[in-house]
């Protein structure tokens, strides 16, 4: 099994670093041959739209969007939630999306940096230090979507199949947990 | 400056050092109105820097250069979705109190503007935004990390086209970190000495061989090729200030340089967005400006 950690821009190399810290070895994806090395995707976060472009340029949509619907695992944490949501509120109007899970988020909805904060947030996985940066909000759950954590009643982690989702950074509060518990997503599928 | 409202905290170093992580792989662009910020945006910039002047014409035009109108920075703001910067004057807290109230994202204590404080830099501890500062060595960067900063750039020598002063600075503080690993214990007594910085600060980089905060490319940057090569020497990204709109086709160029700055190990990619891109900007060689013109002097 092999990670992959999407590296068009934003923080991948924390999440590298995350991942290292338990043990797996991730491969940095900019291109169409190193997304075919990889049996899962780490979307990080960064900015959402210059993220959307590169995909175009570098010819990674249709490819991982087709690796999405064939279950490949993913998850991603704030612009990567954004990629993967359903619905993009508040977005550039030519921003697209993998649609792969059933959420609309607004883009920046915490606010600006001077509103970014960090918080204690509940989850089904553990409690986490939840880093928050200018975040996107989770705004609406679909029916085949379990929310796994919140905080102040609202969701910030989701899950849909293969897909999970954080509107939060765990890889920047030194916990790997969360990376265990997509690692495990990924290692199950593999025995099916 | 650190507040804790019930269990949640805005301004602590985490969530500042957290925005530069984001920046990482991108392009920041200097912009000096909003149809400038929508074409760096378009072209996928991951922030831009709000300022009324470029650094190319800061130089040309001499005189105080100081914080912009406000006014600039709004009709910015509310023109992209990206994080929005915005330059101080060195040692001017009270420019940076302003920016900090109108929600910009992240504050440039810069040597581009005219200094303000001859001997302090901004206590960026005082601030929930982050900062960023420059640096042309080690010494100067760890002083600045000493002080609050989240991120630090390279200097280079802005407004000039030409980037030998960011590889000079790069070079020097990265080729500093490689050989304070290989330091022993007693040897970084000495190193914090020769670089008249924090102890600890030295002592933690010869344990986890990287800079503190991330470390990002500036000054002179104004081809694909140059952003690519500030990368391989191990920025994490980089700020184009007057490389772009100072060239013949800044919206393709800005595109270009975007590509570049996440292939940077690619050639063929370099080589192909670096095809037909036009005139750059002329640029200046360092000869040319002497001692006193010299941005990457002002800092201490």
């Amino acid at each position: 099994m092999q990670v992959g950690v999407l590296a068009l821009q934003g923080a991948f190399a924390a999440h590298s670093d995350c991942l290292a810290s338990i043990g797996v070895q991730s491969v940095e994806v900019r291109t169409p041959e190193q997304l075919s090395s990889v049996s899962a995707l780490l979307m990080p976060g960064g900015e959402s739209s210059t993220m959307s472009q590169l995909l175009e340029s570098s010819g990674l949509f249709d490819l991982i969007a087709t690796r999405i619907a064939d279950g490949m695992p993913v998850f991603g944490t704030c612009a990567g939630m954004i990629l993967l949501a359903s619905e993009i509120l508040d977005g550039r109007s030519d921003q697209r999306s993998f649609s792969a899970i059933d959420i609309s988020v607004r883009r920046n909805a915490f606010g600006r940096q001077v509103d970014s904060f960090e918080a204690s947030i509940n989850s089904s996985v553990g409690d986490f230090q939840g880093v928050f940066i200018r975040a996107p909000r989770i705004e609406r759950v679909g029916d085949g979507v379990e929310v796994l954590g919140s905080f102040n009643n609202e969701p910030v982690l989701v899950r849909q199949g293969n897909v999970l989702a954080a509107s939060f950074h765990p890889e920047l509060s030194n916990d790997a947990r969360l990376h265990e518990y997509f690692v495990s997503i990924t290692a199950n599928r593999k025995k099916v | 400056m650190v507040s804790t409202n019930g269990s949640s905290s805005t301004g602590t170093q985490r969530v500042k050092r957290g925005l530069a992580e984001m920046l990482k792989g991108g392009v920041i662009m200097d912009v000096v109105n909003s149809e400038q910020a929508k074409i760096a945006e378009d072209a996928g910039a991951c922030a831009v820097m709000a300022l009324e002047r470029v650094p190319a014409d800061i130089r040309r035009d001499g005189g105080v250069a100081r914080m912009s109108d406000p006014e600039m920075i709004i009709a910015i703001q509310a023109s992209v979705h990206i994080p929005v910067m915005a330059k101080v004057r060195i040692g001017h807290f009270v420019e940076a109190q302003i920016l900090q109230s109108l929600g910009v994202d992240f504050i440039d204590e810069s040597e581009v503007l005219t200094p303000a404080d001859e001997t302090h830099h901004i206590d960026k501890f005082d601030f929930t935004i982050p900062f960023v500062c420059g640096a042309t060595n080690l010494g100067e960067a760890l002083r600045r990390i000493s002080e609050g900063a989240a991120l630090i750039r390279s200097k280079g020598e802005a407004g000039t086209g030409n980037m030998v002063e960011a590889v000079r600075h790069l070079r020097s503080i990265l080729g500093d970190i490689r050989k304070i690993t290989q330091a022993d214990s007693a040897e970084l007594f000495e190193w914090a000495k020769r670089l008249q910085a924090p102890l600890s600060l030295v002592q933690e980089i010869a344990e986890t061989g990287k800079l503190q905060v991330p470390l990002f490319a500036a000054g002179g940057i104004a081809t694909p090729a140059d952003a690519a090569l500030a990368m391989q020497l191990g920025a994490e990204t980089v700020f184009v200030g007057s490389g772009i709109f100072k060239s013949e086709n800044a919206a393709p160029r800005a595109k270009a340089i975007v590509e570049a700055t996440t292939h940077f190990r690619d050639a063929a990619v370099l080589a192909r967005v670096s095809t037909g891109l036009g005139v750059a900007m002329t640029g200046i060689g360092m000869d040319e400006i002497n001692e006193t013109q010299r941005f990457a002097q002002r800092g201490w």
